[in-house]
């Protein structure tokens, strides 16, 4: 784990380093060599650049992941700021998925020959195949532009809860995330329904469930008590794994819908060339990810005790 | 060469492609894309490149059919673009990267996943940690980041692509590699003292070849929509070739005064292409897949 995230920082950093000058981008245009200089000594970066790392890893692990250009506050905070509304995003468009798309991909599973099934896969490929950007951009048509029922931008009112704002609690924050949320969740509600479809159709054919099946046991039991059972395992992991995923995608979904998360703060630091505040996002999303991956390993076992853990 | 293709007319598989409809329908499409990407410059009424064929004054109108002042079937876009027009132009270069990039992802990432197979060893640790930890994160993130370290540029989004996407052939190649090494004709090979590299390449490839072939025409959709992303952020194609993610950035730029056109054109025809490619991996899959027989 360490080590990933060494590589990780080592990489992040080393190829930030090549992204253009920031000084030129700072400094106002008719600034004389002079003053590029002594801004250049202001923000370190007239060190070499192992020493620069070397600072920049020390002060990591402090928690300290530099000052961003742009804003003069620490990058950390910035991004530390915006993720509730991220996650607030994620995990509501994350909830939708799971409810709608189990029920759905069991279904399709236990009846693949019958129509609904049809239609649910039919859906599912289109889903599947649907640019999330373009989903977004369709959203705001007809939600925003056409019906002018839904707001395009922004996260509306929030609230507290235990020091964290959140949008989803108040009316007008419920309004505004309805769009962004749906458009992170379509993808995902897709790929879980075949996921779950695929799951229940080959579980269905074992012989524990045909032995239930003459047992005399209802097709409603059959289906919810033994068969989700072992179809959902793999579902699980996927829904772990998507979680990182979501994160992602969410960067463009923030964007279209300028929702102030995260994501939109890493594509306006890439446009400003905000080295401080990418590195950072980077670093953050990396942990996030090994701690994701090491909870969904651990949980696997929790759930399949067939599986032994290394 | 007349032989293969009548063997291959008689084969199963073609027997049960010919009784799937998703699946005729989905090579029709991707058939269809890819004749309008060849010879699509040839039959559109403007070159969307060619600053002098735009006129200005064109700008912003809508489909014909809703306005018989417009004779432009798709309407046009800010700058007087045909959209018919680009987005043809659009599919060229979004089918372009989306292909070269899954070409180039499929010969690096088959030749590591062998070469770490066959050999096993520290070469086999060395490169299957790189895809572990390039696994751990999307595909899209990574992407997204060496686009911003390169700048924009079709190759160098092809490169970024092919980056990202080895992993999965490697892996696939790694795992079928090492299933076919203990087998008895790459024995029967080695005693023949054919050298590895012909071993690893003649005799053993052939036969990990099949999974191949689903990953590549998933990847395929999933590299378009994966360009069309980057070129939507502005990170993806220079604004000089618009590939389809920029037609629809510049649509999302005007979606407010109601030019809906320039956005849903280009973003329907992304969508067909990409269910064009879906719809044939999931044919392909289903077929190879000896465990569904």
């Amino acid at each position: 784990m360490v080590f990933v995230l060494l590589a990780v920082s080592v990489i992040v950093f080393a190829i930030t380093n090549l992204t253009g000058d920031p000084v030129l981008l700072l400094v106002p245009p008719d600034a004389t060599e002079a003053q590029i200089e002594q801004a250049r000594e202001q923000l370190g970066l007239n060190l070499p650049i192992w020493e620069q790392y070397f600072i920049f890893l020390t002060n990591a692990i402090h928690g300290n992941l530099g000052i961003s250009f742009v804003f003069n506050r620490p990058a950390l905070d910035l991004i530390l700021e915006r993720m509730p509304a991220t996650l607030e995003m994620t995990v509501i468009a994350m909830c939708f998925a799971g409810i709608t798309a189990i029920p759905m991909g069991v279904y399709a599973g236990a009846h693949p020959q019958s129509p609904v099934s049809k239609g649910i896969m039919s859906a599912s490929l289109l889903g599947i195949s649907m640019p999330s950007f373009w989903l977004g951009i369709m959203l705001i048509l007809i939600g925003a532009v056409v019906l002018g029922i839904l707001p395009s931008s922004g996260r509306g009112e929030v609230v507290d809860i235990m020091g964290i704002h959140v949008s989803f609690l108040t009316e007008d924050g419920f309004e505004h995330i309805i769009m962004p949320a749906l458009t992170l969740s379509v993808g995902q509600i897709a790929m879980l329904v075949r996921l779950t479809r695929a799951g229940v159709m080959e579980v269905m054919h074992q012989d524990y469930i045909k032995f239930a099946k003459a047992k005399g046991v209802s097709q409603r039991k059959l289906l919810f008590g033994h068969a989700m059972k072992n179809a959902l395992i793999p579902v699980i992991t996927v829904f772990g794994l998507e979680f990182g995923e979501l994160i992602a995608f969410a960067t463009i979904t923030e964007t279209i819908f300028s929702w102030p998360g995260m994501g939109k703060l890493l594509i306006d630091s890439i446009y400003m060339s905000d080295r401080p505040v990418i590195v950072a996002y980077l670093l953050l999303v990396a942990i996030m990810f090994v701690v994701i991956n090491f909870t969904v390993d651990i949980l696997y076992r929790f759930i399949d005790p067939r599986i032994e853990l290394r | 060469m007349k032989t293969v293709f009548a063997k291959l007319l008689q084969s199963e598989a073609y027997f049960n492609f010919k009784h799937n409809y998703l699946a005729i329908a989905g090579a029709i499409l991707l058939g269809f894309f890819l004749l309008l990407a060849i010879f699509g410059p040839f039959v559109t009424p403007q070159n969307p490149y060619n600053l002098k064929e735009l006129n200005l004054s064109d700008a912003y109108l809508p489909p014909s059919v809703m306005d018989s002042s417009s004779h432009f079937l798709l309407g046009t876009d800010q700058q007087g673009r045909d959209m018919l027009s680009g987005i043809v132009y659009g599919v060229r270069i979004s089918l372009m990267v989306g292909i070269s990039a899954m070409l180039i992802s499929l010969v690096i990432g088959t030749t590591l996943g062998l070469i770490a197979g066959y050999r096993g060893g520290w070469l086999d640790s060395l490169i299957m940690r790189v895809a572990d930890i390039q696994l751990s994160f999307p595909g899209m993130l990574i992407a997204l980041f060496i686009m911003v370290v390169f700048g924009r540029g079709i190759d160098k989004v092809i490169i970024a692509l092919s980056m990202v996407g080895w992993v999965l052939y490697a892996r696939t190649v790694r795992g079928a590699t090492m299933a076919e090494r203990s087998k008895e004709y790459v024995d029967a090979a080695k005693v023949c003292g054919y050298p590895d590299r012909m071993i690893m390449f003649k005799h053993i490839l052939p036969n990990v070849l099949t999974p191949l072939i689903v990953i590549a025409t998933i990847q395929v959709g999933n590299f378009i929509i994966t360009e069309a992303t980057l070129s939507f952020l502005g990170v993806g194609v220079p604004t000089t070739q618009p590939s389809l993610g920029l037609l629809l950035s510049s649509g999302y730029q005007v979606l407010f005064s109601g030019l809906w056109w320039v956005s849903v054109f280009p973003g329907l025809t992304l969508l067909l292409m990409i269910v064009g490619t879906n719809l044939l991996g999931d044919f392909l899959r289903d077929e190879l897949n000896p465990k569904l027989k």
